[in-house]
């Protein structure tokens, strides 16, 4: 049977591993010579450990991975609506302009004469990434978003440091926060302070004032934050921080319920990150890469890594070096940055253009209110107000009946579509963040939320109905307790 | 409802202590163990280490979930579980037998008189006497 | 309305849309969002046709010199490998490329196995018990391998070798602001006697100037000081040389870009990551182990997550989330494809090309490569013109790499030249051909002009 989606139900069978294809002595041609090499290389440094790598026909390695392909769920293959992940589609222009010769085969230590193109590629989308966030800087280097807070945080020290202010030692992060945001404060050497969130959904106004003090490094907050509510009272809470002698950090994992409708500059924020492998498009890649520009204020310009893009007055676009920028807190990965990745984001931008970015927030917005309404008869919200871009249902209710949100995120593979995200924010029992993002067509919306009522209805009457999905998935559910009770992490002849 | 052995004393972070002379078994109580679901993991300090009560004696992890053991005493590690290290479901069905954690002996035996009687650790966790011996 | 070409909504939807949930307008959605910051400008040009899309990143993208479009000589970190015509076609697949992290293991098989396979042939290159599913590239590879290091050792200090890619000492270097770690920058050939107290030594074989190393001996003396061996790591070259897994290193982490992924400027590329078993705990970043499913039919899932941000939060073992999956899944492609005798042959040529070229370099009056130890694909080519004989061969249309006076401290001011299996016979003569000349000339040249390094 085939669903609307078809994103499950056509999956095939298993695939065997490349060892259990492989045999000795089959092999493609792909490079061939260089027998002399050996005679070049002193014995004591040659490798006598065997090199098992499997041996394989080209045909035999297309298939496998055709079938590998197969089995996994993707954008391409339909709704895939995991909350603060914005899986909406990946336009492929964007792919083709990444490949383009003078993009995919530059060397990074090429001299700027050679790359003037993609110099001015980047500096461009500094700019435009500047004026869509209303910030005044930015670094393109951040892999990711974590990568991004990490980058920022260290800002914030220098920035205290360069003050003479060296008492501070805590970031303060609300119990809503995804989990990248402490890791990266603890691994700028910070301690942790969690702030609770209060009936609405925002910030704890009283438990925030009562955590700031002259040892705040800053404060780390996502708006709209994981609940996908906007903080209502975000000025309040930038204005506090700042008075503390703290810095805002903006976490951009939600930017896209913000495109055209505010800014993180003009809301109090001293920084924010975008991530461009949500909000602009670029494919998640099964996990990555993603690219975390990194917005900011004048006043946390000098403390930027190195190298950024500048334009000299001549016109010609190079990269700045070290010496430059002697507060700099130095490079946090090789070279510029992600710039396949944006690349692509840089094209869908100027696909869009500035009335489609307005678009692009408005019907997300639209979108997840939209779905909100048509599940909600069944479904509780775990903090009823307007959503942006994604909501938060609780399935406690479908728990006291006997399934309970892990059952419902199984049940609905069977129902042809990916999950949304489940069991977080953790403040939330029972979570279930759905973000259906701007490019679901109203069916395919009015067919989620159907299923989504059906699981419910199904619950109702028949809990154990639900507890043995999926049933229609390459895979039942797997033993995640076996696996980490005796890790088996690669492949081990029998 | 969850065991509460009437043979041993408890700490608010959910150990139990079980006191021989000199020495003390530690392990984590079977509505500890509930709480984290199956147990795949779990970190136990040499012998001859010395532990703080109220600090950190170990981890145990499940899959979602990693928790700090807390010394409910403080002491000198004799022996630590080999055997739980090895096997962490022994956590699950045996939290008060096979699945006990270190011996240590005691630093200060005036400790013990801050740990919970059962009945108080079962009010606790918020499960009347009648669930003795369960 | 319509300005976005990818937004599936007619007019009649929104309009079906807001009717079902009650309200006129998108605007009684952003009641919460303070009124003088709505609707902000944000100075986007206005929106592009795809064909004008197209044309415009041409354009631009004609302004960049590719590295095929002549002899090209630069390499270290990133290398200009021959990438066979199905790793893209099928890594890229839809599929994979428009994933996301495998949270559904039942609907995400292809990603799990694929990361896990690619795990695997990992660790038969490198050696090693366990490689996770990636870093975002070496630099940071080797920055989390020192701080995994610390996590295991208790010591703050970490001494790393001079001859250590520039861009990894620097990141390693901007990493050890957070946790205030002394990091101690010394020759390769020092490492051994600054063992005491160290977290751990961190030795590139081969290094950045194409040396080979003695890692044995500095892995022996790291434990015998208590602390760990970190081994930078090229994978082509892991083909032909004794792997880290038999030198006696603890850690092995690398830059896997070489493995079919494209040079792109840089980024994204592929952070490898190697470990010991018993060290597996402090492992950053995710990791794909086998189990069965309900049926007791094999499957594999992301594993031992507490490690990871998402459960530890402040006491994860790193911050890292998205990583670069698909780059580890091209790699994987790759390898599976070249097996052992493509690879071999590879790294090969790449040896032989530049044991070919260092001689007929050597060969001319003024000119010195390497440093008399034995080499591997890359080497140091040393001029009366210094770092400057870059630019001089720039206008030759020879890319080399760059300047190492810059970034190798007390090594002499030259050049670094890569080659790999895409380096031809007549790249090579039209280097040494360039080189030649250009010596010649700027001896010829009066002194007040003549091109000098600092």
């Amino acid at each position: 049977m085939l669903f609307e989606t078809g994103a499950v139900t056509e999956m095939p069978a298993l695939e065997p591993l490349l060892f259990e294809l492989q045999r000795e002595g089959r092999a493609g041609r792909h490079v061939r010579g260089g027998e002399e090499a050996d005679a070049l290389i002193p014995q004591a440094f040659t490798r006598t450990v065997r090199l098992p790598l499997p041996e394989l026909s080209e045909p035999q390695v297309v298939r496998h991975y055709t079938h590998l392909a197969q089995l996994n769920y993707s954008v391409d293959a339909g709704m895939y609506p995991l909350g603060s992940c914005t899986m909406k589609y990946n336009p492929k222009i964007n792919d083709r302009a990444a490949s383009l010769p003078g993009f995919a085969d530059i060397h990074p230590h090429q001299p700027d004469e050679t790359v003037q193109g993609a110099l001015q590629l980047l500096w461009e989308l500094q700019e435009l990434l500047a004026g869509i966030s209303g910030m005044d800087h930015v670094t393109l280097q951040p892999a990711a978003g974590a990568h991004a807070e990490f980058t920022a945080i260290l800002m914030f020290k220098a920035y205290h440091e360069a003050r003479g202010d060296t008492k501070r030692r805590r970031v303060i992060v609300p119990d809503s926060a995804h989990g990248t945001n402490p890791a990266s404060a603890a691994m700028c050497g910070f301690d942790v302070t969690t702030v609770k969130s209060d009936a609405r959904g925002n910030v704890d106004l009283d438990a925030r004032k009562a955590a700031l003090g002259d040892d705040v490094v800053g404060f780390m907050l996502t708006n709209p934050n994981t609940l996908g509510l906007f903080e209502e009272r975000v000025r309040e809470v930038c204005d506090a921080v700042h008075a503390a002698g703290g810095l805002v950090y903006g976490d951009g994992a939600n930017m896209n319920a913000l495109l055209g409708v505010a800014r993180p500059g003009d809301l109090g924020f001293d920084c924010v990150h975008i991530n461009v492998h949500k909000t602009f498009s670029t494919p998640h890649g099964a996990g990555g890469p993603g690219a975390g520009p990194l917005c900011v204020k004048k006043h946390l310009e000098p403390f930027l890594p190195v190298p950024r893009i500048v334009k000299d007055s001549s016109g010609e676009f190079r990269r700045e070096t070290a010496a430059e920028h002697p507060l700099s807190i130095g490079r946090v990965r090789s070279f510029i940055g992600n710039f396949g990745v944006l690349v692509r984001a840089y094209t869908y931008i100027r696909t869009l253009g500035e009335e489609g970015l307005v678009e692009t927030g408005r019907d997300a917005i639209l979108a997840a209110n939209y779905l909100l309404a048509l599940v909600r008869e069944r479904y509780d919200v775990a903090y009823d107000r307007t959503p942006m871009h994604e909501f938060v249902l609780t399935a406690a209710k479908q728990k006291r009946q006997g399934a309970n949100a892990l059952d419902i995120a199984k049940a609905l593979i069977d129902e042809g579509f990916h999950p949304p995200t489940v069991y977080f924010p953790l403040i939330v029992p029972e979570s279930m963040m759905i973000e259906p993002t701007e490019t679901e067509p109203k069916e395919t919306l009015d067919a989620f939320a159907d299923a989504l009522l059906r699981i419910a209805k199904r619950i109702e009457t028949d809990p154990k109905a639900v507890h043995d999905a999926p049933v229609k998935a390459p895979l039942r559910r797997l033993d995640e307790v076996a696996a980490a009770r005796k890790p088996v992490l690669r492949y081990k002849p029998a | 409802m969850s065991s509460v052995p009437d043979d041993l004393k408890y700490s608010k972070e959910h150990e139990w202590v079980r006191v021989d002379g000199d020495a003390a078994t530690i392990g984590i109580t079977a509505f500890a163990q509930e709480q984290l679901g199956d147990v795949v993991f779990v970190e136990l300090p040499e012998k001859g280490a010395r532990v703080r009560q109220h600090s950190s004696l170990g981890v145990v992890e499940s899959v979602k979930a990693a928790s700090d053991v807390y010394a409910p005493i403080s002491g000198e590690v004799l022996e630590r579980n080999v055997k739980v290290i090895e096997s962490p479901e022994l956590v699950n069905s045996q939290p008060y037998g096979d699945g006990w954690m270190v011996k240590v002996r005691l630093a200060d035996k005036g400790e013990l008189a801050s740990l919970l009687s059962p009945d108080d650790y079962r009010s606790h966790i918020g499960e009347g006497s009648a669930a003795a011996g369960d | 309305m319509g300005e976005n070409p990818y937004s599936p909504h007619t007019e009649a939807d929104r309009a079906a849309m807001l009717a079902r949930i009650g309200i006129a307008s998108v605007d009684e959605l952003l009641t919460a969002v303070p009124e003088d910051a709505r609707g902000p400008a944000m100075g986007v040009p206005h929106g592009l046709s795809e064909m004008e899309v197209q044309a415009h990143l041409e354009r631009i993208a004609a302004l960049d010199r590719p590295a095929h479009a002549g002899p090209f000589f630069i390499g270290g970190p990133v290398q200009r490998r021959y990438i066979p015509a199905a790793v893209p076609v099928l890594a890229l697949r839809g599929e994979f490329l428009t994933a996301y992290t495998p949270y559904q293991p039942e609907v995400s098989q292809g990603t799990l196995q694929a990361i896990w396979e690619y795990q695997s042939l990992m660790s038969e290159l490198l050696a090693m018990d366990v490689v996770n599913s990636s870093m975002y590239d070496g630099s940071t590879a080797v920055a989390e391998a020192a701080l995994m290091a610390v996590r295991l050792t208790g010591r703050k200090r970490v001494v790393i070798a001079n001859e250590v890619f520039s861009q990894y000492r620097q990141t390693l270097a901007t990493y050890a602001k957070g946790p205030e770690l002394e990091i101690v920058e010394v020759p390769t050939a020092e490492l051994a006697a600054h063992a005491a107290n160290a977290a751990c030594l961190i030795v590139q074989h081969p290094d950045a100037l194409g040396t080979l190393v003695d890692v044995r001996t500095i892995a022996e003396a790291a434990h015998a000081a208590g602390g760990l061996c970190v081994q930078v790591v090229e994978p082509h070259a892991n083909a032909l040389l004794e792997p880290p897994g038999a030198l006696g290193v603890d850690i092995a982490v690398g830059e896997g870009q070489p493995l079919g992924i494209p040079l792109s400027f840089g980024g994204p590329h592929l952070g490898i990551i190697a470990c010991r078993e018993p060290l597996v705990r402090q492992m950053p970043g995710r990791i794909v182990g086998q189990t069965v499913d309900a049926n007791g039919t094999r499957g594999f899932v992301n594993t031992l997550q507490t490690r990871e941000q998402h459960i530890r939060r402040e006491k994860a073992t790193s911050n890292i989330c998205t990583n670069e999956a698909i780059a580890a899944i091209m790699a994987s492609v790759y390898l599976s494809l070249m097996g052992p005798t493509s690879l071999r042959a590879a790294a090969r040529l790449g040896v032989l090309r530049a044991h070919q070229l260092a001689d007929k370099l050597a060969k001319l009056p003024g000119v010195t490569t390497g440093n008399g130890a034995p080499f591997f694909d890359r080497f140091a080519l040393r001029t009366p013109l210094g770092g400057e004989l870059r630019t001089v061969l720039l206008a030759e249309g020879i890319l080399v790499g760059e300047g190492i006076g810059l970034h190798y401290n007390g090594v002499g001011d030259g050049v670094t030249i890569q080659c790999t299996e895409l380096t031809t016979p007549a790249d090579i003569d039209a280097l040494v051909r360039a080189v030649q000349d250009s010596v010649r000339a700027a001896a010829a040249l009066p002194p007040s002009r003549e091109p000098h390094s600092n």
